[in-house]
């Protein structure tokens, strides 16, 4: 939803901590519940984080979450789906070239970024997305991403 | 005497080639064979400008409007689908412009094609003899003619910045496989300083420098303090030291003009003393030139700045004269087929 989508922006310190606080636990709790049932529940799982993700930012389900980068602003709303953005385009009010009835999401992005903590996660360079990944969870990945990483400090310990 | 001749033609011969089409050796510390960045080493004041392909498959049509801008260019930007419109190719522009030697500008946009046919045209390019590519993200393709199309976005310009770094730089492509002979390409980018988010800007420069764009050249300039705030802002991260900036300019044909492109171009600023200054000009095709040539004029002082790029769509015969009047180019004459014998970077 648009305007909840721009609420999460102006808020982007607040929906940063609660992402730093939150995201550990539900990593944990997606660890435990694939360990148990594999990729069974991985549907209701998807369509969870579709579900809450779409209606606070908008989420297209890119499966390359990078919010906490782009000032929770989704940049897969960007009509060009622009990872590194603004493009040259932009609006003297600060509206997209392509949809002038909506902010751009990099002017958004660039903004919202400067009220977090990590203020600076925006300036590093996101590579393309892989485009493999669309409609898949980025939390299962994260989880499952995590379990590799541990079994392999296991298996090297 | 004879021996002196013939030696200095040996010479021309290795330092040239046969044909002026040949790529140039490269030089120490160079990353492409070609003039436009042996002009920017050397530390000369460059002027690009760009080229309108023509609704058309003929080659003539190509070098006849290139051949306006003889001896006053280092580089023609060759534009790819510009306002998602279709023309000519950019990569057939540079082909035809490489075989008598210019040093053309492949414009890449990421609209309409994905990593694999960019790729695969990156490398075609760098075997045509171009030696230079600008990385953009295009105009959507509502801007265009062809609305219904797909718009393709597989990469930003960042993304592709990167990638053609890794071509050339690492010799393989994105998914790992080698390159026998990587594409010898110097890497450009563009940005705008002028729309929102003015303040952030300059962060953007950052990151297209740190992706690996060895030059910028802006979208038009008609706002010289917001440039100026950018480029001491750009100077005081040290981000002119490994990159050359080359501020746009353009020649607005009339107020009328310079409001419509104001209203439907993307990412046009027109500040409105400028319209106005159109307005009560009595000859507004005379005042847009000047207006050109007093911004090429200031932005050469601009502290950072490494030349400028004239773009004068429908006013391409004018490039010369406003670049002549300017005296940017400090009486230089860039490279052009018909001073062959002087293809090493500058003609003094």
């Amino acid at each position: 939803m648009y305007s909840l989508r721009r609420w999460s922006v102006r808020h982007a310190r607040f929906m940063e901590a609660l992402y730093n606080t939150v995201n550990p636990a539900i990593l944990v709790t997606l660890r435990g519940i694939t360990k148990v049932f594999g990729t069974k529940l991985d549907k209701p799982i998807t369509a969870a984080e579709a579900g809450l993700k779409g209606l606070l930012f908008d989420c297209q389900m890119c499966g390359s979450c990078a919010l906490s980068k782009t000032g929770m602003s989704c940049p897969m709303n960007c009509p060009k789906t622009i990872r590194n953005g603004p493009c040259g385009g932009v609006r003297p009010n600060g509206m997209c070239e392509v949809k002038p009835d909506m902010k751009c999401v990099w002017v958004d992005a660039w903004d919202g970024a400067s009220r977090m903590k990590n203020s600076d996660a925006i300036k590093s360079i996101e590579f393309a997305v892989d485009h493999r990944d669309k409609g898949r969870s980025t939390w299962l990945k994260l989880a499952r991403e995590g379990e590799t990483v541990n079994d392999k400090e296991a298996t090297n310990a | 005497m004879p021996d002196i001749i013939d030696k200095n033609v040996v010479q021309d011969v290795e330092r040239l080639g046969t044909n002026p089409g040949d790529p140039l050796p490269m030089l120490d510390g160079h990353v492409s064979h070609g003039r436009f960045e042996r002009v920017l080493k050397d530390g000369h004041f460059a002027v690009t400008t760009e080229i309108a392909p023509p609704d058309s498959a003929d080659p003539d049509e190509v070098l006849a409007r290139a051949s306006l801008f003889d001896g006053y260019v280092d580089a023609i930007n060759a534009t790819d689908g510009s306002g998602a419109h279709c023309h000519m190719s950019s990569l057939a522009v540079c082909a035809i412009l490489t075989r008598v030697g210019y040093s053309p500008i492949l414009q890449i946009s990421c609209r309409d094609r994905n990593r694999i046919a960019i790729q695969g045209d990156t490398l075609g390019a760098a075997a045509l003899g171009v030696c230079n590519a600008l990385c953009l993200s295009g105009d959507g393709v509502g801007a265009g003619d062809h609305p219904e199309a797909k718009p393709v976005f597989d990469f930003d310009s960042i993304s592709l910045t990167r990638t053609l770094r890794i071509l050339r730089d690492e010799s393989r492509f994105l998914s790992g496989r080698k390159i026998d002979l990587a594409p010898k390409l110097f890497i450009g980018s563009s940005i705008n300083p002028f729309v929102p988010p003015v303040e952030n800007r300059v962060n953007q420069l950052a990151k297209k420098i740190e992706a690996g764009a060895e030059y910028i050249q802006s979208q038009y300039c008609f706002d010289l303090p917001v440039l100026k705030d950018f480029m001491a802002r750009a100077v005081d991260m040290g981000l002119t030291e490994n990159c050359y900036i080359l501020p746009g300019v353009g020649v607005l044909p009339s107020a009328r003009t310079a409001k419509w492109m104001r209203d439907n171009v993307p990412g046009v600023h027109i500040p409105d003393s400028v319209i106005k200054r159109m307005k009560q000009a009595d000859k507004p095709l005379r005042e847009g030139r000047k207006i050109c040539i007093e911004l090429m004029q200031q932005i050469k002082e601009i502290p950072g700045v490494s030349g400028v790029h004239v773009m004068a769509y429908r006013q391409e015969k004018w490039v010369g004269d406003v670049v002549k009047k300017s005296g940017v180019l400090d009486g230089r004459t860039p490279w052009s087929p018909n001073s062959a014998e002087t293809t090493i970077g500058t003609v003094n």
